[in-house]
């Protein structure tokens, strides 16, 4: 193996190429390219994200490999401000001795695996890059060629995830195979899938597409989709933004290739304008309150210089861009979306257009110089400034997106514009990473050395990326499946998938009341350096975990801009508890990674929140399903809503429980006077306001008539308000169309006669069918029964009561003579169906029976039956 | 187990035998586990009882001895469980010993115990002599190897839920359930279901159904977890728990044993599904059978926590509950019902006479696999006659308006399959009547007619002290003095007993739970007084005096009236 030069032997500098882009959400700048100088001689080496590095590690000989997906400046971080985030790849000799025999083969000498660990660190200093190497990704099927002059190719064929080797999935395959195939080395089979696009002489329309693709792809270079985890919120936003059907999708194809090379200068030059306003319209928003209105004059202005079509073309492709969902894609646009991040590494290796690119992007936004520069001066401007004014604006802002939801339907025109805007700004909040103390598990690998730092400060990894990838513990962890889920292929499929419970929208429609209160207190909270309770209740189903969910993840990004001081947030649930006490424990192990036993955990805490300046950050609890809290001191209660009163305790307790007054009901004052007088209550919904929630999760679907849409909104609300129960009903109503409609292929709209038929299914009552069902002897007994009842004025008679009348029914409908057994065979029956409310059997004769339905309805499922020639007793 | 005999002794079929402590609403779980713990008590118990008549415990030593087929169709008797069925078990022992036995054919005929069927048997024994010196010895050779393998094959049709079996009138439901299934599975699509029908509709088996169809789907096999839980075995959310995790073969899982206190299994497992997503991880089907036991968990955490994975964006999940309770949406709090999607797929049984008639007809059947065609397509053209036999309807219809249950007519055709042999290679229309005759047995006129003379008074006098007094109370020395004014008045052929030897039959009448007290007895109560109720009913009691062999006519007339010795 070559011995590679570290930072020992010659010392580097690292420096970054090309434009800083600062991305909002994450309040970091990112970069595309960076370059690594050796003192000694002058050569500097380019590394663009997209390209495979060499990270320095505990062994000169083998460093690690890994494929740099972002670069970034964190300003957080005070040892090394330069990071970067790469995907693992692992060698042979890393994989734990004990597990090597599970390869079953030798490997070969430069031989990687993929390392798909998700819960391993992929955040690294830049300084420990050495430089960039060579990956070839290998079909199963393919061999290792073993005779190669190059050293610094490796060849990836596997995939380890601690557990087994696997091939590489068909994607990821592609993915890698298409990051190399810019390289001279070419000649190996590709996927015929990929073929297809690649390798044909391009033409130059295609090359276009790919180049304005990847443009704009550096303009947000973070979000280019190598992460699987990604795409998820982003999806949901799009799905709100745009409709996207068959045939826009194939318009947009065409327009693509309609496109030809004169104007393709013409071309980029519209495509870096019509990005630019979409990419602004944020910190214009928050200068001046009205991004919706300054988005359209962008686009005016485009039109007034460009051609007509050319204008349509640019606004779609932006909007299709952006999609780059795995979800809703026909296999063309997939292609395009996994050849961006081979752009970079392609170019990479030629050498002069790499270093030119990032030029070019300057160029461009200098033809707009004073804005950019506004806009820097404007961002950074605001982060110093510490106001609540801002997440005011913030709030507002929110509001007014879903006031442009609501009004999206009368106005076209205006609503592109709005609705691009909306997008590309929705978009970049939702794409702040899952936030490291929400999910401590995935923040670091080596969680157990540096438990605590970690969890404050996620980023500090120590330089020397030691060898943590190895679970320390038992992973909690379904094993993932071998195929991808296959992904909706029709609208019905696709509006079931939006209706779907889990699917949780950006931004709840109709809760914008409750969501701005606990904002406010929460913030305020956080800005005094203070502590509090409060208390929310509702029926179930009406969204205060949501909204409080999304309560907590709006402060987290106001965190990220230093609009407020950074907190915990640590979430714990009643019902997930297996008795009150864990809750301590609990607590405990999300605040600071320690386990205990519910008694010294709740001594620490007491230590942690009524000890002055233990804490130096606020944090926020939220505890759900309060209810469940209850024991009979009292004392977690007590507790919890204690701790909030200590002096420098800054803990903020948001408590959440169906009744209203479960304070009065169930607390003892002590308590009850501890959790104050902050309450909120959520109103089950009403029927406009469920007619909203469906309208905005099927935005622009056309999958349900307005009729029906209004039917369940208020047939829900008379019933519960509960959203989850319309939302169920939607869902099965989507069923019921999809299984009456015989043609596969083109699945009607859900009608009301649907929905009729889904609200009959999961509310009706089935004893009537239960009874009409029931055979001769039982529907003979419930008569009986009736009769029994009648004669005696009660309602609940002794089994030998009714068997007598059951006799004497039988004999005068001429069935056979009931055996006793029998007849206690029925009753037992008809009482496991809970149709009859029986004793316990033991008591034989003596046992009373009562029924559990009604009267009427035993005689009126007694007569349907039946008919008229055998009316009821 | 101290409720066991009491339970045993009460049974009125066989369900109830198995119900045990559970109660009324619980009272017919049945499932083949719980079964095989049990049955081995039955024959044991039976015996026990049958001793106190007259000296059947001769036979039953006989049937012990028996081997080879009486010891099987004790086998089956013990599977069926009731007291009807036991008694069948034994006299069709009785016959094959007979048989081996031909010096001792006659007098067992003549025995009171084969009351039920007394004439056929001895018809049919004068038949099997006449075709055994006709019938060459190799046919009789294969007739019964074929009949082997016909009882296997029918037996474990009727005993087992295979899913082989043919799915009855629930295809609309069974579509239902398997797109639901496919919709997890390929698409990860959390859902939740609940399937609610009477026993024996069905439930298990159409979910066993689509399970397997679902397996039969290529790539989906391998990427579904399934995950079968019982509540009758998972008592507790703590034993369910580390039965998931078991089944699930997560990492904290150490050849079979789980490890860890309940709070953390709880917290792994929700950590564990929490940290898939849609796309990425296997999907997981969790079978909860007898869920309406699960609701009964303390805060009904397991469900809570299962319906709330399946309405999040976590590991795809389907949750499908079994239960034959129709309020089960009560049973549900309210917030775990919120999470529930109120699917309900309901099984009721909901087919006519024409289809079961069909139903019997294919349960019957030989599948065209059978090694010798000939004798399949014979037997099946028995089952084809048989159908259309005008008794064999009448039998079936009785049963049918009884109950719409499969498993009940499964019992049927099993006790009609036990009287299958060698020399009565198919089943017969009164094969099925005396199959009917049993299952509609009365369970406690069996046992009235194993009482003493002295006995059957006292019960006598028990009605009419409850047609006196109105179903009040009475003590054993009012029965007393009843019985005095009897023998000293009328009877003569009743030997005036001491009172500890009434006070000896009146017990055995509370062992025997005819006689039930109203407080639990304490030990320092004086017996005598001790307030007891009859849970005989009048006609119960006159029914079985009919049949009663040798009954004293001046104790039958005064059953008839109270006054009768005036």
């Amino acid at each position: 193996m070559a011995h590679y030069p570290t930072r020992l032997k010659s010392r580097r500098t690292y420096s970054w190429v090309g434009r800083p882009l600062l991305d909002r959400k994450l309040h970091y700048q990112t970069y595309k390219e960076m370059s690594v100088t050796l003192e000694h001689c002058s050569t500097e080496i380019h590394i663009q994200v997209g390209q495979f590095v060499l990270v320095e590690g505990t062994d000169n000989e083998n460093p690690y490999v890994a494929k740099l997906i972002e670069l970034f400046e964190d300003d957080l971080d005070l040892f090394s401000k330069k990071r970067a985030r790469v995907q693992w790849f692992i060698r042979f000799c890393e994989v734990p001795v004990c597990k090597q025999h599970l390869l079953g083969r030798k490997p070969a000498e430069q031989e990687i695996f993929w390392y798909d660990y998700p819960a391993c660190d992929s955040n690294i200093s830049v300084e420990t890059i050495i430089g960039s190497v060579r990956v070839i990704a290998l079909a199963p099927d393919e061999v290792i060629p073993m005779d190669l002059k190059n050293e610094k190719t490796l060849f990836v064929k596997l995939s380890w995830n601690e557990k087994e080797f696997r091939p590489l999935s068909p994607e990821l395959f592609a993915e890698l195979d298409k990051l190399q195939e810019g390289s001279p080395r070419c000649q190996k089979p590709v996927g015929a899938k990929t073929k297809s696009i690649e390798s044909p002489s391009r033409t130059t329309a295609e090359h276009v597409v790919k180049r304005i693709e990847s443009r704009h792809s550096t303009s947000k270079s973070h979000q280019t989709p190598t992460h699987p985890v990604t795409p998820r919120a982003r999806k949901r936003l799009e799905l709100g933004s745009f409709p996207r059907t068959p045939n826009t999708r194939i318009s947009q194809q065409t327009l693509w290739t309609s496109l030809d090379s004169p104007k393709r200068t013409k071309w980029e030059k519209v495509f870096s304008e019509t990005t630019s306003p979409s990419k602004r319209s944020q910190p214009d928003a928050l200068q001046t309150l009205s991004p919706a209105l300054k988005a359209p004059e962008k686009t005016r202005e485009i039109r007034r210089s460009r051609a007509e079509e050319n204008k349509a073309a640019s606004r779609e492709c932006h909007v299709i861009l952006r999609a780059r969902v795995p979800a809703l894609k026909t296999t063309e646009i997939s292609e395009k979306t996994t050849l961006t991040p081979s752009e970079g590494g392609k170019r990479s290796l030629v050498a002069p257009f790499v270093i030119l690119k990032p030029e070019k992007i300057k160029k461009s936004s200098e033809a707009k110089g004073p804005d950019a520069q506004g806009e820097a001066t404007s961002t950074t401007h605001r982060i110093r400034r510490k106001s609540s004014l801002l997440t005011l604006n913030r709030i507002r802002q929110q509001l007014r997106f879903l006031d442009n939801g609501e009004s999206d339907q009368e106005d076209g025109e205006f609503l592109l514009a709005a609705e691009v805007s909306y997008s590309s700004n929705e978009e970049e909040e939702a794409y702040t990473p899952p936030l490291p103390r929400r999910i401590p598990c995935r923040v670091s690998r080596n969680l157990r050395s540096s438990v605590k730092s970690s969890l404050q400060t996620p980023s500090t990894i120590p330089k020397k990326t030691p060898k943590p990838r190895m679970p320390c513990h038992a992973t909690p962890q379904i094993r993932s499946r071998n195929l991808a889920a296959q992904e909706p292929s029709n609208m019905l499929e696709e509006a079931r998938l939006r209706l779907h419970v889990s699917a949780v929208p950006e931004s709840l429609p109709c809760r914008e009341q409750e969501f701005q209160d606990i904002y406010n207190f929460v913030e305020s909270k956080l800005l005094d350096h203070t502590g509090g309770c409060m208390y929310i209740s509702g029926v179930p189903g009406t969204g205060k975990t949501a909204t409080v969910h999304e309560v907590i993840h709006c402060l987290q990004q106001a965190v990220q801009a230093n609009d407020v001081p950074p907190f915990q947030y640590v979430e714990v649930n009643g019902m997930k508890l297996t008795e009150p006490h864990q809750v301590y424990v609990q607590i405990l192990q999300k605040l600071t990674g320690q386990k205990a036993t519910a008694n010294h955990a709740a001594k620490l805490l007491v230590k942690r929140f009524c000890t002055q300046g233990s804490s130096p950050e606020t944090t926020v609890l939220l505890v759900d399903e309060l209810d469940l809290l209850w024991t009979k001191k009292q004392d977690v209660m007590y507790n919890l809503f204690d701790w909030p009163t200590h002096k420098g305790a800054r803990l903020v307790v948001l408590a959440i429980a169906n009744t209203m007054d479960l304070p009065e009901r169930i607390m003892m004052n002590r308590v009850s006077s501890r959790l104050g007088l902050t309450r909120m209550s959520f109103q089950p919904y009403t029927h406009s306001q469920l007619q909203q929630i469906l309208v905005s999760r099927l935005k622009h679907l056309k999958a349900f008539e307005d009729d029906a849409i209004q039917l369940v909104a208020r047939k829900v609300a008379a019933l519960s308000g509960d959203a989850r129960r319309c939302l169920d009903i939607c869902r099965r109503a989507t069923e019921i169309c999809e299984f009456s409609c015989k043609k596969p292929g083109s699945p009607g709209l859900v009608t009301v006669a649907h929905l009729l038929e889904a609200v009959d299914e999961m509310f009706s009552s089935s004893y009537i069918t239960a009874i009409k069902n029931s055979s001769v002897l039982e529907q003979s007994f419930l008569r009986a029964i009736l009769a029994e009842f009648h004669r005696s004025g009660l309602e609940e008679a002794t089994f030998q009561q009714v068997y007598r009348q059951h006799v004497a029914l039988c004999r005068m409908e001429g069935l056979p003579y009931p055996t006793m057994s029998e007849t206690m065979a029925v009753c037992s029956h008809l009482g496991s169906c809970r149709l009859l409310l029986v004793e316990p059997s033991r008591n034989d004769l003596l046992l009373r029976v009562r029924l559990n339905v009604s009267q009427n309805d035993v005689l009126y499922a007694l007569k349907k039956s039946e008919g008229p020639q055998k009316p009821g007793v | 187990m101290r409720w066991f005999p009491r339970r045993l002794r009460g049974a009125r079929d066989p369900e109830d035998i198995v119900a045990g402590g559970r109660g009324a609403g619980a009272g017919s779980r049945r499932k083949s586990l719980l079964f095989n713990t049990l049955s081995p008590l039955l024959p044991h118990k039976r015996k026990w009882r049958n001793g106190s008549g007259r000296g059947r415990r001769e036979i039953r030593s006989r049937v012990g001895a028996g081997g080879g087929r009486g010891g099987r169709s004790r086998k089956c008797a013990r599977h069926a469980g009731s007291s009807g069925v036991s008694l069948a078990a034994a006299g069709e022992a009785e016959r094959t010993t007979r048989r081996r036995d031909p010096a001792k054919r006659f007098p067992q005929c003549l025995h009171p115990y084969s009351a039920l069927g007394r004439t056929s048997f001895s018809a049919r024994g004068f038949q099997f002599v006449e075709m055994s010196s006709r019938k060459s010895k190799s046919n009789n050779l294969i007739h019964s190897e074929y009949l082997s393998q016909v009882q296997r094959i029918l037996r474990e049709r009727f005993c087992h839920q295979s899913p082989h079996s043919n799915l009855f009138g629930v295809q609309v439901q069974y579509k239902n359930l398997i797109e639901l299934l496919k919709r997890t599975a390929i698409y990860g699509e959390s859902n939740s279901v609940l399937i609610i029908g009477p026993r024996g509709s069905g439930k298990s088996t159409i979910v066993n159904h689509a399970l397997k169809e679902l397996m039969e789907v290529e790539d989906v096999s391998e990427n579904v977890l399934q995950v079968h839980l019982n509540g009758l075995l998972q008592i507790n959310d703590k034993i369910a728990l580390k039965e998931i995790t078991r089944q699930l073969n997560l990492e904290n899982v150490v050849g079979d044993k789980v490890f860890g206190s309940f709070a953390e299994n709880l917290s792994f497992i929700l950590e564990a599904l929490k940290n898939g997503d849609r796309t990425s991880s296997c999907p997981v089907i969790f079978i909860l059978d007898e869920f309406d036991l699960f609701a009964h968990h303390k805060n009904q955490t397991l469900l809570y926590n299962l319906f709330d994975v399946s309405q999040s964006a976590q590991t795809p999940i389907a949750v499908i509950g079994l239960t034959c309770r129709l309020d089960i949406l009560e049973l549900l709090e309210k917030r775990v019902k919120s999470r529930f999607s109120h699917r309900q797929i309901h099984l009721m049984n909901s087919f006519g006479f024409p289809q079961y008639l069909k139903i019997f007809k294919e349960q019957l059947s030989l599948p065209a696999e059978f090694p010798d065609k000939l004798f399949a397509e014979k037997w099946n053209e028995n089952v084809q006659c048989l159908s259309e036999d005008k008794n064999v309807r009448e039998v079936l219809q009785k049963h049918f308006n009884v109950s719409k249950n499969l498993r009940s007519l499964h019992m049927l055709l099993m006790l009609a399959l036990n009287r299958v042999t060698t020399s009565h290679p198919f089943i017969t229309a009164p094969d099925l009547m005396e199959a009917n005759q049993l299952c509609s047995m009365d369970s406690k006129a069996n046992i009235v007619h194993g009482l003493s003379v002295l006995e059957i008074c006292l019960i006598i006098a028990m009605k009419h002290l409850n047609d006196i007094y109105e179903e009040e109370p009475f003590n054993f020395q009012m029965v007393y003095n009843e019985f005095q004014k009897f023998v000293q008045r009328k009877a003569h052929s009743v030997y005036n007993f001491e009172k500890p030897v009434v006070m000896k039959a009146f017990e055995h009448l509370q062992q025997l739970e005819l006689i039930r007290p109203m407080e639990r007895t304490s030990a320092n109560a004086q017996r005598e007084y001790q307030l007891m109720k009859l849970l005989l009913d009048n006609t119960q009691i006159m029914n079985a005096l009919q049949k009663y062999p040798n009954c004293p006519t001046d104790v039958r007339q005064w059953a008839t009236s109270s006054l009768s010795w005036l």
